[in-house]
């Protein structure tokens, strides 16, 4: 089953998927059928697709139901007016469409950005796009934010010597202040200072 | 003393005015959208200002416990620049969001042509998305924009008791008692209205369909006058019920007619991510 052969799976039993299927079918109202998508759906977690909720498999299931073209103009579109459940929900998408590079412009937004669940969504699989100092930054930042690492797609692949020279100079400026890095990134770092010597 | 402050500009406040304020038992605010004493030039810039409304505050609130709401509209005061009035085409994606509980402020500020043309424009766009309206009355003229406010308010076709009429004081709130509009109260520290006028209002007029704001943004403001008006309600003799009902049950029952008004906890946990806070470097 296709990823979004699966989100359609998990929201199909659920008391609004007559709204949803129809919405699905009118591709021209997306504007407002992503606003209300929220409301429509609610907001639980989906235990048939984990990481993800109601409303954000809604969303992304409206993105994939745009005909493809319609893509290019409608994303942008959708995630500038987005509120930041909206801007979340195209970004955990983003892997699911039919679209190359195009996006990466709304990644960039997102980690710009100080809300870590934007940034948390901007580090999962599309950002295998960004190029490795955006990358690096993405991730050090994520440390800085306490945005778990898991979140981080392709992180083990990805890690790389400059990357580890800036996770141990934080680690230094932290230890200067008499703090110590959240586990997961010390264990980050100290398993890539182990296979570098 | 559980409070919820109807209107409040959060935007221009400090983090520790969150933690004051949730420490003093404001649990809940909605944040209407007005000027930002430094006149706008164009839409986008008003466009920023939503996003922030519906994405960045509500994200700042919740690290403090505050559930945070918006109202979403053109201001009376800009709605008399051309430069700005575009952002009026602009406004259906907003009044969709999950977060957006009125349009407001709307209203008069000079009562221009110009301003009862986008007054009358918003009125419709409340009954369109099917939202209340929160109503700005002008600081200067007052006692005849609220009563030009009245009589297009009755002249729009929208429901008086989805309509709330904000800065009232013992002038203007006669022409408003008896419309079946909600009356709103802004508690200044100097000017509008102090905590102990309030409490003789409400021994005057009751507690119905009456609302309590601290109106706090860049000027002059606090927005503790909530809890400090609710205190004096208390030494006057009023009950704690009708303190609550005022301060919590009045501004809950208004905005709830949205539909939208989502008052679980604030998702702090996961919004934050193990309760981090707003870093400022990691920007």
């Amino acid at each position: 089953m296709t990823p979004a052969g699966r989100l359609r799976a998990a929201l199909a039993d659920a008391p609004h998927w007559p709204w949803l299927e129809s919405a699905l079918g009118e591709p021209g109202t997306i504007a407002r059928s992503f606003a209300a998508a929220g409301r429509r759906t609610g907001r639980a977690p989906l235990p048939a697709a984990p990481g993800w909720t109601a409303d954000e498999a809604a969303r992304a299931l409206l993105l994939a139901a745009l005909p493809p073209d319609r893509l290019p103009a409608e994303l942008p579109d959708l995630y500038r007016y987005g509120d930041a459940d909206e801007k979340r929900a195209v970004l955990k998408a983003l892997p699911l469409l039919p679209i190359g590079t195009e996006a990466v412009p709304l990644l960039r937004d997102a980690i710009r950005t100080n809300d870590a669940r934007l940034l948390a969504a901007a580090v999962g699989p599309y950002s295998r796009h960004l190029d490795q100092p955006a990358w690096r930054q993405a991730v050090l930042k994520c440390v800085f934010m306490g945005v778990p690492l898991a979140e981080v797609d392709r992180l083990g692949e990805r890690a790389d010597a400059e990357l580890t020279a800036m996770l141990a100079a934080y680690a230094d400026e932290l230890a200067a202040a008499g703090r110590s890095m959240p586990a997961d990134a010390a264990a980050l770092l100290d398993l890539l200072t182990r296979e570098e010597t | 003393m559980r409070i919820f402050d109807p209107h409040i500009h959060m935007t221009s406040r400090t983090t520790d005015d969150y933690a004051r304020m949730a420490a003093a038992g404001v649990l809940a605010v909605v944040e209407p959208s007005f000027w930002l004493g430094q006149p706008r030039t164009n839409p986008g810039s008003f466009t920023d200002y939503f996003d922030s409304l519906v994405g960045w505050e509500p994200y700042r609130a919740a690290q403090f416990g505050v559930v945070h709401h918006a109202t979403i509209a053109l201001n009376p005061k800009e709605a008399n620049d051309p430069r700005c009035r575009p952002v009026l085409d602009l406004l259906p994606r907003y009044l969709d969001k999950d977060r957006v509980v009125a349009v407001g402020e709307i209203g008069y500020d000079s009562m221009t042509p110009e301003e009862d043309d986008a007054f009358e424009r918003q009125l419709a766009l409340a009954v369109e998305y099917d939202l209340p309206a929160l109503v700005h009355t002008p600081h200067r003229d007052k006692a005849r924009g609220t009563r030009r406010t009245m009589e297009l308010v009755a002249a729009s076709g929208i429901e008086p008791g989805r309509v709330a009429v904000d800065h009232l004081n013992e002038v203007t709130v006669e022409l408003v008692h008896g419309s079946g509009c909600w009356m709103g109260f802004s508690i200044y520290p100097e000017t509008k209205m102090s905590p102990p006028r309030m409490v003789e209002l409400l021994r005057t007029y009751g507690t119905e369909r009456v609302l309590v704001n601290s109106a706090a943004d860049w000027g002059v403001s606090d927005p503790l006058l909530t809890l400090e008006t609710g205190n004096a309600m208390l030494a006057a003799g009023f009950g704690e019920d009708d303190v609550d009902r005022v301060l919590w049950r009045n501004p809950v029952e208004f905005y709830g007619q949205s539909g939208r008004l989502d008052l679980g906890p604030a998702p702090a946990g996961e919004a934050t991510f193990a309760g981090s806070s707003i870093k400022r470097g990691g920007s």
